[in-house]
């Protein structure tokens, strides 16, 4: 099993390559340079020349690519030409804010869809079987910003019982009310990115449970006069899971892609929210390091996908 | 021992599934014996009710999509009467079965011994340890030739025989004294079939347990069986001892399949097809003879209104009048010319 998961672990290192060298020519091809917009209109383009050539932007792409990596090793990922801040303190800032937002969403998401999909799967046709798969089918039709907006405005502005902006009020000052007062602001994205999240979960598992409901190796449980309940128990539940936990790795990544909106429609201070402003600036050092990490967090969340899968599912460990 | 009174007694047992709202005969109207010590072979083509029979003893139809009547009598006890929870007290302790498919019938998650020892779990008091050492005993008397091994593997680590072998050990874990194996030889190869049957067999004669062994495969019969029901269209068309059957074959169902099967001697000659096909369970036929339509020259008048079973001989049953003059066309055309 170790060894199948060290195989896998080894196979990243390539990807990881490419994908930054990607990322670094891919940011070099947008169209604009960090300084035209952010300088005086009326500054000297000899100057605009001269700084240019001081950041090494006129160098060839591989030796800026170098230059890049060597620094990226020493933990430098540049400067944000917008913030005038070192790029890793000013994600780091940003990523525990998307932490706490994803980390809270997903565990919301497994908790309301896990008892959804099963139940639905075992009273397959009957009612609350019917208005989940409603609730599914209307959820899934909805545009996830849609959704977003629509929430904002009935729970945040109509019964104002969320806030609508930002992370954190800033008349928290004990331990206790930053706790409190982080979590507030959290909750309604969470609850509204939970409930987009479920739908595949929810439609997954409940196929799953039912065709489990139907196999062969359940009618043999059942032949070996296992009660109804512990069928359940030992043989559908864990094995309709399989598809859900290799799911899981990448509903990460899904997540990770949903921050963007979510940040972008509360105001946000997160990694998603950066990401959208520094585009808008050409912000190049930001948008490089983002998308590396997001890259990187993609990879993660496949690799995550194929250990749990490899320990659940003992078909496809070698030996 | 004795061979005892019937100890399953299947009377007029009719199971109907469920199609579009509504119900259509899978089999009507079963009356079936078994007893002690013997192996009592269905035979019948694909689509004829010899698996809904099975499941039907075993109790495992969903009961939202079928409709059961009758009853089976099972050591006295109707177990058509009985509910889920009581049902379970039966199945795996009583009855074992074994089923078709030795790939699909294992949970591919759970080890070998897991698989074995769950069934002792409902239906005995034994320690861990007792049922380590009988999961052991078990896949040694099924054939396993390293227990210990096998026993911490998954099915997909076992080749189809040896799944096939699990499946017989948990079908026989709790010495049920009733077996049914759904085809248990039909996805091995004919080496493997034949050690298998004789795994049955061993099992039997250990147990003296009661075996109802479905098949399509006559050469199966012929080895093992000691009695043989055939069944066509959800009727049993003939019973009786496997001497009585394939020496004396009366109904011409039961002809048809003998004659459908290739025989040393005259290798060269066509095989012989039996016209049409089972019709579906929507389009069967109410009443008179099922087979009738596939033996189109034999005039109507030779077949019975409602068919019923006769005797031919003791322990023989046939059913309808048909079988009295009944003769294959190409026979019926040399006997003309000889005479």
């Amino acid at each position: 099993m170790w060894k199948t998961i060290l195989r896998r672990i080894l196979i990243m290192v390539p990807e990881v390559i490419i994908l930054s060298i990607l990322v670094f020519l891919l940011a070099k091809a947008m169209p604009g340079d960090p300084f035209t917009g952010s300088i005086n209109p009326k500054a000297d383009p000899a100057q605009l020349h001269h700084l240019m050539k001081l950041n090494g932007l006129y160098d060839p792409w591989y030796q800026q690519y170098w230059h890049w990596v060597v620094h990226l090793f020493h933990g430098n990922l540049g400067q944000s030409y917008q913030y005038q801040e070192p790029v890793t303190r000013l994600i780091a800032g940003r990523a525990t804010n998307t932490l706490w937002l994803t980390g809270f969403s997903m565990i919301l998401t497994y908790a309301l869809a896990l008892p959804m999909g099963v139940f639905a799967g075992r009273h397959e046709g009957k009612l609350p079987d019917t208005v989940i798969r409603v609730y599914t089918y209307v959820t899934y039709c909805i545009p996830f910003f849609v959704i977003l907006v629509l929430g904002i405005w009935i729970f945040g502005y109509v019964f104002g019982w969320f806030p609508t902006t930002g992370s954190i009020s800033t008349n928290a000052t004990t331990w206790l009310q930053t706790i409190g007062s982080r979590f507030y602001h959290i909750l309604l994205p969470a609850i509204l990115g939970a409930l987009f999240g479920t739908v595949n979960i929810v439609q997954y598992l409940r196929s799953e449970v039912i065709d489990a409901k139907r196999s062969d190796y359940v009618r043999t449980a059942r032949a070996k006069g296992v009660p109804r309940k512990d069928i359940y128990r030992h043989h559908i539940f864990r094995n309709s899971l399989l598809p859900i936990a290799a799911f899981a790795g990448y509903s990460i990544t899904g997540l990770l892609n949903g921050s963007i909106f979510t940040e972008t429609v509360f105001s946000y201070p997160g990694m998603g929210l950066l990401f959208v402003n520094s585009i808008s600036y050409r912000d190049y050092t930001v948008i490089t390091a983002l998308v590396l990490i997001y890259g990187i967090l993609n990879l993660l969340g496949t690799l995550l996908s194929d250990i749990i899968l490899t320990l659940v599912d003992p078909r496809i460990r070698i030996e | 021992m004795e061979p005892t009174a019937d100890f399953l007694n299947i009377k007029d047992v009719s199971t109907a599934f469920k199609i579009n709202g509504h119900y259509y005969d899978a089999i009507t109207h079963v009356n079936l014996q078994v007893h002690h010590d013997e192996i009592l072979a269905i035979v019948g083509e694909s689509g004829c009710g010899k698996t809904t029979l099975a499941t039907t003893i075993m109790g495992l139809q969903d009961p939202s999509e079928t409709k059961i009547t009758g009853e089976i009598d099972f050591e006295g006890t109707n177990l058509l009467a009985l509910n889920d929870d009581q049902y379970n007290q039966y199945r795996g302790a009583k009855i074992g079965m074994i089923f078709q498919d030795p790939l699909s019938a294992l949970n591919p998650l759970k080890r070998i011994e897991d698989q074995i020892s769950e069934v002792m779990t409902y239906h005995t008091t034994l320690t861990s340890d007792q049922k380590h050492q009988r999961v052991l005993d078990l896949l040694d008397q099924v054939g396993i030739v390293d227990p210990k091994r096998t026993a911490r593997q998954f099915p997909h680590e076992l080749s189809g025989g040896m799944r096939q072998r699990v499946i017989i050990a948990i079908a026989i874990a709790c010495k049920p004294d009733l077996i049914i194996a759904d085809e248990p030889t039909t996805a091995l190869d004919v080496t493997i079939q034949a050690q298998i049957l004789d795994v049955l067999r061993a099992i039997q004669q250990e147990n003296h347990a009661g075996i109802i062994l479905i098949t399509h495969d006559l050469g199966v019969v012929a080895e093992t069986a000691d009695r043989v029901a055939v069944m066509y269209a959800g009727q049993i068309v003939e019973e009786g001892s496997a001497q009585q059957i394939f020496d004396t074959p009366e109904h011409p169902y039961t002809r048809s399949l003998l004659r459908s099967m290739p025989q040393r001697g005259n290798e060269n000659d066509d095989l012989y097809v039996i016209r049409g096909n089972v019709p579906s369970l929507q389009k069967m036929p109410q009443s008179g003879d099922r087979f009738a339509p596939r033996i189109p020259w034999v005039p109507a008048s030779a077949h019975e209104a409602n068919p019923t079973m006769h005797q031919v001989a003791p322990g023989h049953l046939v059913r309808c009048t048909c079988y009295r003059n009944f003769a294959f066309p190409d026979q019926a055309l040399k006997e003309g010319r000889a005479q």
